[in-house]
């Protein structure tokens, strides 16, 4: 069994609360919604229920880029069951667009589509099937268009624009209207640092569409209200951004828009966007009645944006003795038919695109494309996977062409505290890239051939191909492949990104209880469970409840980018900090006449009573709260502020946080068929400060496995011809069951970063990027072949492509 | 049309079933019984898994017309069904002597209880699969884990003490897309090591 391993460096900063709050911070306590999840009773957006509710059905275009001639729908609209149809025509505001960074996408496609799988129409009827009849009854005349795919037909001479008349925050400085958002990084002097080098390794690299692929499908439920507005449960990352796009379309102030989370079967990204919240509520305004919309796997498909899919052109070069001297790099994303997250996309791929080497002369373009394909925006890694994957392959090949140990290479390159990043920002927290490749690497390999039984014959289930009885272990290789990574923490390049908690402090049946109040999404990650550890530590109370997740407290900003320890964990341990100030001034006014210590001493909350620093208790929170009205702070946090890259030089502060994680895989591969079979995929990570190790370790593990997937599985694939998805479903897009994934040790660093709340560092995303590369590594090294594109499949490991 | 079942050891009917109906959409829209998840309703992900009559199933695959007279447990019925086995032992076949449920005795036992909580496990009594999941960190969206729960309990039915291979093998059905399964797989060898224990 794998071991996991923490560490805490001698002599590591930290700037950490020491703290011995039973069930406080530091401590692997256990979730709070756990025993409602594992006996049926939490509640996910896909089980609302409400009496005399509707079933809201979405139409979704055939056809990935064509003019809407017409659309009947007169024969849906007369089938028995059905209580309203919705198109273009019935939206009742001005506004008729949303996007998280550009209003770009339709709430119902207007006069044209312009991907596979847009909103057209929306149906509510008393059964959900009766709503699919219906929809499948609404006639569409479409007049198809040429389809733009790729680089080469999105900037051709005579290429069809996909927004014609584009007015947005980007639209001014990009190069041709099919480019969503273009960023340079320019820094040092690349034609010069070429000359120095000894070798020059270039590479191109193909990274496929993957999909978030979380298992719980969009839904919610919105119910009408008697002031005309709308209560929405719906699981989401983030509650106020959907409202800001919400209210607007439905033509209501935000306040009529009451948005409660409900249960989230996971995100990675993929609820980042809008899917069904406002066609719900559209139809919920229409018919008077609560509607549910759940999609089912097919549609989910095309109800979220996806991860770019990319072409990276990398140039390194390095000196005989090791040193990088120079990258340049262009990486081609294509963000498909709607903006979504892709400019922010662009700057994580580009600033990151280095990885965490020391490089001074620095060339990058990162570009997003508009094209036909399928829209994509976050998914875990956010730019900085498709990057990681290009530049650890380069690693790879720099170190074979100096006759160097691949790890050895990156050590003598890896960034470290002080590191000057290609924007000119410097690192200025820890960032120990060597020690996290110096553990992986150091760490036992497992055993070899595990497939030899004590007995007669092979336990096939060891090897590649499990049970389809492939193999007994002849033509199977093992190939060992290691990488690293670098991701941002929080929103970058100026985005005001801050987060808000509400604490409630009172005494109830003589004992001091704790609420904590956020809009933060629960996915899955635990953040409810850190909360309450947060309140427990710094209020030194045992009783803390969790309000559920609404709009009717400030904006948690979103579950993603790593942050949501980070910033609203900050946010709810800055107003626990003001909560216990008041109890403090409390204190004095009712007790500080009794002991000189209420006016001299360091006074901190612990175990329910205050106490001075030299651990003497001058009074409990019940007798100081007695009597009292219930303290009640509602406050906002701020990371430190970042700026947006210069246009032209991509120079700038823009990044709050970096964050670190190492990858070693072992595989094996049988040759005569292409199957792979990783067996370890070790892994090493700075957190900065482990705010729960178990969920930590969870968090790792989950990150590397989708890491894997798309190393050797998953990929939505889209027809180049027409642009439509073919793999729409868990049949034909592949995620790693349990047989795929294999053991994952995990080593879990703690150097604080002084800047952040405890001396966190967010943890989320750093696994996903450098378990690809890892992954690839391994295969490369059993087969010798050069794999420059994800999924690596059967085919590209036997020439039968 | 009308289907009689029994469901967690209680009998049930369901009215104005339409012929297309999956035994999933019976149990989550007209049982309120949501615990059984509605991932892919396609068979592929495992997170519908009940089992019908002592069968690991996918409800999502079973015409509602066939439980017609058969017996469906579900994550709701796991911990009553799991201990009725530990007090009548294995292929007891659950509630089928009508062994399930509340007997006089318990009734009259009957005490309020406080709201159930995953640090204590006070409150509510949970099967050891359950609890071994809470305990080991398997849960995080927990989207999955009612389908899991299913299989793995399942599982330590037929073989108290499976390897990691026999583990990966039975939950091969069921994708978790959030904890790369490791710590599922420690929660399934916790339960079986307790299991162990309390022989």
């Amino acid at each position: 069994m794998a071991q996991n391993t923490r560490t805490v460096p001698a002599g590591t900063p930290t700037n950490v609360t020491q703290n011995h709050a039973k069930g406080g911070i530091g401590e692997s306590t256990l979730r709070p919604d756990g025993t409602l999840k594992v006996t049926g009773e939490f509640a996910y957006s896909s089980d609302m229920w409400h009496e005399d509710m509707l079933w809201g059905q979405t139409l979704r275009s055939t056809v990935a880029h064509a003019e809407i001639v017409s659309i009947d729908i007169s024969e849906a609209v007369a089938m028995s069951g059905v209580y309203a149809v919705l198109t273009y025509d019935d939206l009742p505001s001005e506004v008729k667009n949303y996007g998280l960074e550009i209003q770009d996408t339709p709430v119902l496609a207007h006069g044209k589509v312009r991907h596979h799988g847009e909103p057209v129409a929306l149906v509510a009827a008393d059964h959900p099937e009766t709503a699919r009849r219906a929809a499948a009854k609404i006639k569409i005349e479409y007049r198809e268009l040429p389809v733009v795919t790729d680089e080469a037909s999105a900037l051709a001479p005579d290429a069809p624009l996909i927004h014609e008349g584009r007015d947005d925050h980007h639209s001014g400085h990009v190069p041709h209207p099919n480019i969503v958002h273009r960023q340079p990084i320019i820094r040092g002097d690349v034609a010069a640092a070429r000359e120095r080098a000894d070798v020059i390794v270039e590479g191109e690299y193909v990274f496929g569409m993957q999909d978030q692929a979380f298992l719980g499908p969009e839904s919610g439920l919105a119910v009408p209200a008697e002031d005309g507005g709308v209560d929405l449960y719906v699981a989401t990352q983030w509650l106020h951004s959907d409202l800001k796009q919400i209210a607007p379309v439905l033509g209501l102030p935000e306040e009529k828009v009451r948005m409660t989370l409900s249960g989230v079967g996971g995100a990675f990204g993929g609820r980042e966007d809008i899917s069904m919240q406002i066609h719900a509520c559209l139809l919920a305004l229409r018919t008077g009645k609560p509607v549910k919309i759940v999609y089912n796997r097919f549609e989910s498909f095309f109800g979220h944006v996806h991860r770019h899919p990319a072409k990276l052109h990398y140039e390194h070069g390095a000196t005989k003795d090791g040193k990088l001297t120079h990258l340049k790099a262009r990486i081609v994303l294509d963000g498909g038919a709607y903006a979504s997250a892709s400019p922010a996309v662009v700057g994580n791929a580009s600033s990151l695109g280095a990885g965490p080497y020391v490089i001074d002369d620095v060339e990058i373009e990162a570009v997003a494309l508009y094209t036909n394909n399928p829209p994509c925006g976050a998914m875990r890694g956010f730019g900085a996977v498709q990057a990681c994957f290009a530049y650890e392959a380069q690693m790879d090949k720099l170190a074979a062409k100096l006759g160097m140990d691949p790890v050895e290479f990156r050590r003598m390159n890896a960034m470290e505290q002080g590191t000057v990043m290609p924007t000119g920002q410097v690192v200025d927290s820890p960032a120990p890239v060597a020690e996290l490749l110096r553990r992986v690497k150091a760490r036992p390999m497992p055993p070899e051939r595990q497939w030899e039984t004590a007995g007669e014959g092979a336990d096939v289930r060891a090897l590649p191909g499990g049970l389809s009885n492939t193999t007994h272990g002849e033509g199977v290789v093992r190939g060992v492949g290691y990488a690293v990574g670098i991701k941002n923490v929080g929103f970058s390049e100026g985005f005001d990104d801050y987060s808000t908690a509400r604490v409630v402090l009172q005494v109830i049946n003589g004992e001091p209880v704790a609420m904590v109040h956020t809009a933060m999404a629960e996915v899955g990650q635990g953040g409810v469970t850190v909360h309450a550890q947060i309140a427990r530590t710094e209020l030194g109370v045992t009783q803390v409840t969790i309000h559920p997740a609404d709009t009717q407290v400030g904006s948690a900003g979103s579950t993603s980018a790593s942050r949501q320890t980070y910033m609203t964990g900050g946010a709810v341990k800055n107003t626990c900090e003001a909560v216990r100030e008041k109890v403090l001034e409390i204190g004095r006014r009712k007790n500080g006449s009794y002991h000189p210590a209420w006016a001299t001493a360091e006074l901190l909350l612990e175990g329910g009573k205050v106490v001075t620093d030299g651990g003497e208790v001058l009074a409990t929170l019940a007798d100081i709260l007695e009597g009292e009205q219930p303290i009640d702070l509602e406050l906002e946090f701020r990371h430190r502020p970042t700026v947006p890259f210069d246009l032209v030089t991509g120079q700038g502060d823009g990044h709050v946080q970096y964050t670190f994680a190492a990858h070693r895989a072992v595989v094996e591969v049988d040759t005569e068929l292409g199957l792979v079979k990783v067996i370890e995929l070790a892994t090493a990570q700075d957190v900065g400060k482990a705010l729960n190790m178990l969920s930590v370790v969870g968090q790792i593990q989950g990150g590397t496995t989708q890491g894997l997937g798309v190393a050797v599985m998953e990929e939505i694939i889209v027809d180049p011809k027409t642009a439509k998805v073919r793999n729409p479903s868990f049949t034909d897009y592949l995620i790693p069951t349990i047989l795929d994934t294999p053991t994952i040790p995990v080593d879990v660093l703690e150097l604080a970063d002084p800047n952040a709340p405890y001396g966190l560092r967010g943890l989320g995303e750093a696994p996903t990027l450098s378990s690809t590369p890892a992954v690839l590594a391994a295969i490369r090294n059993a087969t010798g072949l050069e794999l420059n594109k994800t999924p690596v499949r059967p085919e590209a490991l036997t020439g039968t492509l | 049309m009308r289907v009689n079942f029994t469901v967690n050891g209680r009998p049930q009917e369901a009215d104005d079933v339409w012929e297309g109906e999956s035994l999933l959409y019976v149990l989550r829209e007209r049982m309120g019984l949501p615990g059984s998840k509605n991932a892919c309703e396609q068979g592929e992900c495992g997170s519908c898994t009940v089992r019908l009559d002592g069968v690991p199933v996918c409800s999502c695959l079973v015409a509602a017309g066939q439980v017609e007279g058969r017996e469906v447990v579900t994550v709701e019925g796991l911990a009553e069904f799991a201990k009725d086995r530990a007090e009548h032992g294995a292929g007891h076949g659950g509630c089928a002597s009508g062994a399930c449920g509340t007997s006089l005795d318990e009734a009259k036992k009957w005490q309020a209880r406080p709201t159930q909580d995953s640090q204590t496990g006070e409150g509510v009594e949970l099967s050891p699969i359950q609890q071994a999941f809470i305990d080991a960190g398997a849960v995080q969206c927990g989207f999955c884990t009612p389908g899991l729960l299913i299989a793995a309990d399942e599982l330590l039915e037929r073989q108290s003490d499976p390897s990691d291979q026999d583990i990966r093998e039975a939950l091969s059905g069921n994708l978790c897309r959030c904890t790369g399964y490791e710590k599922i797989l420690d929660a399934v060898r916790l339960a079986a090591a307790r299991q162990g224990e309390a022989v």
